[in-house]
């Protein structure tokens, strides 16, 4: 089931892909002096399920808003299929073909399941103030609403159509967000957490659904936590800490080193965080920083390879 | 000692009236705004100014037949919402806020300031300019019409009459709009703008129109009530006539089309009733309530529309009528 | 992402010593003007024309509005035969009087509006100077309407020189921008820690002004320590308003907007209410009136100005080491920077907001006697924390909302502006600047001058 590719990549930062859809270049992010994001060049395999992984903290989620339009960078381009995406705002991206979920779903609750679909049918002439009213929208509301209940069947959903979005559980809600992005014939689907808050027993179904989406032909990217879920679907995984990309590989090779698993998935990332009023980190939490930190040097002064 | 059946007709009048006619079309308005896109606008109040100053100061500064002021007053409430809008629309909530009571304030000082006497009248204001609304009525102007105890002059009632057919036209329009693509796009950024980002759309483009769209009704109020009164005087456009729409929008129910007018009309039966009760209660020399001036009884509305409101927000934003899961006011 | 507060911890020791010494020395020097103040009471109140609440009944049979007020010279001599004019709003002359040998004039307006009174120079006797010959006025039925005219002699030097009229506006502007930035750094911070947009926070000022003038006026005490009351009972407002609706609201999970709008409703119940108790008309305080500037060499200055600006600037300075040193103060800095984190790192958030609303409560107060003293001359109005409101907004958006010190910054600004601007444009509309500086911000620089982009989103 995995994309076998005739050459094989290299698990290394930055490695070179054969035909990249999303490219970066020298992208930086600062939050008041801390570097949130700082990657210097990432590519992502178009038909490939990459998984996006790192501690609390590691400028994932800061990624994906930067690369969606939702923040500006400091620095940086990045390409979308060879066009410039940077400096884009957010719904000129998504109508470019990248489209996102959100960590916390944004199925907008007091809208009917049914409408939250319909909503995110691109083009719609009955979206414009003119065309709304006095062109004839009701045609091509007919067919997106053909289109909706044919994905809302494929997620599940379609007994659900007529609710209030807001009725919906956690985990539905994450399906509908994906059916819904579904809904603008995405080329890029970027999952923020998709099995984050999901009763486990939908999560099979969850992962599942993500695989439909590269057997159709789309490029999907995706931060999770969870080392089992990425084990288990990702074609492609990247490593993130204090905002670099540190590791890139198959997700095999990757769990196989130990100290990159421990320092940033395995022992610590479920820790609560502590910061005092100036925004450093204070007791259990400093401690942490400086023994990631001096893991890190560690690693780098025993000439490891992090990424292998 | 109190007269219950002037109290019930005077209600009945102001249910009817110029002034639920021009609150209805402030919360048609307002409805667009906050209701259906979350927008808050505290300077509606300031959409009218510009519709009525519009109009007149065309006509009277610049000759202009009344038809061509009408249309000035709406470009003016066009214009107003685009300067607005574009520094505040990428904002958060409550920077719209802000700078639209702000600019409320700003247009109400401007136009009643001594140094603009010869343009817009200063703290006079303007008449004069509507005499050829009047000329249009059918009703015997100076005549008053009796309907079952409650009675208009001819001149009101033509005014009104026009009143509400602008507020059912207004009526139409917005139904269409909210049951299209166009309106579900406006409530579903109510609900959450970066969602509705994420889907393609330009939310600030939405934001605008519907900025723009309220404007205008505010705009056309501010003139419908111009025609009416046939004069414009500065310090009525004061920033509390904003929270008295809100008061009335939040009664009718935000964010469903009636919602804004049968609002308006229970807001000012309502009003009239205590205020006239209010009147009577405290008037003569042996006032049934003593602890109240009478002269103060003025000032007793604005206390109770501010309780009403704070109360209404917290315990049933819904509005009267309205279903708690309706509501879309506590989202954020 | 947290954000890295370097200024922070270049915050050393040394310079906290430093500040203490400042501060100390300020509160002496505000013991002094406060004596001073205190001393040159009884010499004022011998002088004083009558004001807003003495009884003069106006004659009945006339028709229009009657106008008077008594011409009193510096030196306490009453000036007879002083023509005053009144003209309305185009300019034109409505009517003119001569002051009687008691100093006295009256006369009548045709109708209500805005009119502008003026002492024909000409007519006064010689060596007598006028500061203040032009007084505008809103004349209503129902009111007694009294202009006062200020007299005396302003050093000639100081009036031609273009240096010295721009220090003064400077000086002016400063002191308005410290009393807005009193009022606003309470607001800047409410919002940073509840979320809140207090648009009732204009009526906290209001009712700070007016429950000073209450206990000077109608009870007899003497401001200073009628201000000192009214602060406390400013706190104690405060904290009532947070324990009665706005704890109970964050405990029903009330959205921001929902609150906002309920802010706005008690501004309008609040400011009709103190319509009823006080009335529409400017009443001005017993004490420091009709103060004569002293002339200090480079400036001339009233006392109460001068004690206006002593008194914000110790008082600013009191919250910022609050703020910086205290641990009440540095908790309402965490809680503002995160309410999640404060919470979690076993800051009890709710008492937090609790002191931030009585602190905000009592520089209100504080804030409301002082712009009543200092900027509306010595008077107090109902409407007078509306005005006062917006022009917080501008500075405290101008600063960054959210931040104590940008606010405080942000609030000079406008301060200034709006003196600065009054020199231009005229008087009825000199607040138009500082509002404009408002818009002209977010189209610029929406998160203001100190805030984080973080928070405007």
């Amino acid at each position: 089931m995995r994309v076998e590719l005739p050459v094989e990549v290299p698990a290394q930062p930055g490695a070179r892909k054969p035909d990249p859809v999303l490219v970066i270049d020298s992208i930086t992010r600062s939050f008041g002096g801390v570097r949130a994001v700082d990657v210097a060049h990432l590519e992502f395999q178009r038909g490939w399920i990459t998984g996006l992984i790192g501690p609390n903290g590691a400028g994932k989620t800061t990624l994906f808003n930067l690369l969606t339009g939702f923040d500006r960078p400091d620095t940086g381009r990045w390409t979308f299929d060879g066009m410039p995406l940077s400096r884009l705002a957010p719904h000129q991206v998504a109508r470019r073909g990248v489209v996102r979920t959100f960590q916390l779903t944004k199925a907008l609750a007091k809208l009917t399941v049914l409408d939250n679909m319909r909503l995110a049918a691109p083009k719609q002439t009955g979206e414009r103030f003119i065309g709304a009213l006095i062109g004839s929208w009701g045609r091509q509301e007919q067919a997106n609403t053909c289109k909706a209940m044919e994905l809302l069947t494929r997620f599940q959903l379609d007994a659900k159509a007529h609710d209030l979005a807001g009725c919906l559980s956690g985990g539905q809600r994450k399906l509908l967000e994906m059916a819904r992005a579904l809904m603008m014939d995405p080329t890029v689907v970027m999952l923020d957490e998709p099995m984050a808050g999901v009763n486990p027993a939908l999560t099979e179904s969850l992962l599942q659904h993500v695989k439909s989406l590269r057997d159709d032909g789309m490029t999907v990217v995706f931060v999770e936590h969870d080392m089992d879920v990425i084990r288990d679907i990702s074609d492609w995984v990247v490593v993130m800490a204090q905002g670099r990309v540190i590791a890139e590989g198959r997700s095999e090779a990757l769990s196989a080193n130990r100290a990159v698993v421990d320092a940033y998935l395995g022992s610590h990332h479920d820790q609560a965080l502590e910061f005092d009023a100036d925004g450093n980190p204070v007791g259990q939490t400093a401690m942490l920083v400086a023994e990631i930190e001096s893991e890190l040097e560690a690693a780098i002064e025993r000439g490891q390879d992090l990424s292998a | 000692m109190i007269d219950f059946a002037s109290l019930l007709a005077n209600g009945i009048a102001a249910l009817v009236g110029p002034s639920a006619i021009f609150f209805a079309l402030l919360a048609i308005g307002l409805n667009v705004h906050f209701g259906y896109c979350g927008l808050l606008n505290f300077g509606q109040i300031g959409f009218a100014l510009v519709g009525g100053y519009g109009m007149g100061i065309a006509v009277l500064n610049f000759g202009l037949p009344l038809w061509a002021g009408v249309l000035v007053g709406i470009v003016a409430g066009v214009v107003l919402a685009l300067l607005l809008g574009i520094p505040t629309l990428r904002l958060r909530a409550d920077y719209l806020a802000i700078v639209t009571i702000a600019a409320a304030e700003i247009l109400r000082l401007i136009t009643r300031s001594t140094s603009m006497t010869d343009f817009s009248g200063g703290t006079q204001g303007l008449t004069g300019y509507g005499g050829s609304f009047r000329q249009l009525s059918p009703f015997d102007n100076g005549r008053f019409y009796d309907f079952y105890g409650v009675r208009f002059l001819g001149q009101d009632l033509w005014a009104i009459c026009v009143g509400w057919a602008v507020v059912g036209l207004s009526l139409i329009l917005v139904f269409l709009l909210v049951r299209s693509p166009w309106g579900r796009v406006l409530k579903a950024i109510r609900e959450d703008e970066d969602a509705v980002r994420a889907l393609g759309k330009n939310v600030f483009s939405y934001k605008m129109q519907a900025l723009v769209l309220g404007g205008v009704f505010g705009a056309v109020g501010g003139i419908v009530f111009a025609l009416t009164t046939q004069s414009l005087t500065p310090d009525f456009y004061s920033p509390p006539q904003t929270f008295f729409a809100y008061a009335a929008l939040i009664i009718g129910g935000a964010g469903r089309v009636f919602g804004p007018v049968i609002g308006s009309m229970i807001f000012w039966f309502v009003l009239s009733i205590t205020d006239n009760f209010l009147r009577q209660a405290t008037a003569g020399s042996n006032p049934l309530i003593s602890f109240i001036d009478n002269q103060d009884v003025g000032a007793i509305r604005f206390v109770l529309v501010g309780v009403a409101l704070a109360v209404l927000m917290a315990f049933r934003p819904q509005g009267i009528f309205g279903k708690r899961s309706e509501v879309l006011l506590d989202a954020r | 992402m947290r954000p890295a507060r370097p200024e922070e911890s270049g915050f050393t020791r040394p310079v906290a010593c430093l500040l203490r010494a400042l501060l100390g020395a300020v509160i002496v020097a505000l013991i002094a003007i406060a004596a001073l103040l205190g001393l040159a009471v009884p010499a004022l109140a011998t002088q004083q024309p009558p004001h807003g609440t003495s009884s003069q009944p106006a004659p009945p049979e006339q028709p229009g509005l009657p106008v008077s007020g008594t011409l009193r010279n510096v030196d306490g001599t009453l000036l007879a035969g002083v023509r005053v004019q009144a003209l309305d709003a185009s300019g034109r002359q409505v009517a003119a009087t001569t002051s009687n040998t008691s100093g006295r004039w009256e006369l009548t307006v045709p109708t209500e509006g805005e009119y502008t009174f003026r002492i024909d120079r000409q007519s006064l006797p010689p060596g007598v100077t006028v500061l203040q010959g032009e007084v505008v006025r809103d004349v209503a039925p129902g009111t007694l309407s009294l202009v006062v005219f200020r007299f005396g002699a302003q050093r000639a030097g100081l009036q031609t020189s273009a240096s010295a009229t721009v220090l003064r506006v400077l000086v002016d502007g400063i002191r308005f921008g410290l009393v807005i930035g009193i009022t606003g750094v309470g607001l800047s911070l409410i919002f940073g820690t509840t979320g809140l947009t207090n648009f009732a926070h204009g009526e906290l000022v209001t009712i700070g002004a007016v429950l000073a003038w209450t206990l000077n006026v109608a009870f007899g005490l003497q401001l200073i320590w009628a201000t000192l009351l009214a602060i406390v009972a400013g706190a104690a407002l405060g904290a009532a308003t947070d324990l009665a609706i706005w704890r109970p609201m964050r405990r029903r999970r009330a959205g921001l907007i929902a609150q906002l709008v309920i802010s706005i409703g008690l501004a309008l119940a609040l400011r009709y209410l103190v319509l009823i108790y006080f009335g529409g008309r400017s009443e001005s305080f017993a004490d420091y009136t009709n103060q004569v500037e002293r002339n200090y060499g480079f400036i001339s200055i009233t006392d109460k100005d001068l004690a206006t600006i002593v008194i914000s600037l110790a008082v600013l300075l009191g919250v910022a080491l609050l703020l910086q040193r205290t641990r009440i103060g540095k908790a309402m800095r965490a809680v503002a920077d995160n309410r999640d984190l404060a919470a979690s790192s076993g800051i009890n958030v709710e008492r937090v907001v609790l002191f931030v609303w009585m602190l905000a409560g009592a520089l209100a107060a504080l804030g409301g006697v002082l712009f009543g003293l200092s900027e509306l001359g010595g008077t107090v109005q109902y409407e007078m924390g509306f005005s006062l409101l917006l022009l917080m907004f501008a500075g405290v958006i101008l600063g960054g909302l959210g931040t104590a010190y940008g606010a405080l910054l942000g609030c000079l600004v406008v301060g200034v502006l709006v003196q600065v601007s009054a020199q231009v444009i005229p008087v009825d509309l000199k607040y138009l600047g500082g509002l404009a500086v408002l818009i002209v911000i977010l189209v610029i620089r929406p998160q203001g001058l100190l805030g984080s982009r973080a928070r405007i989103g």
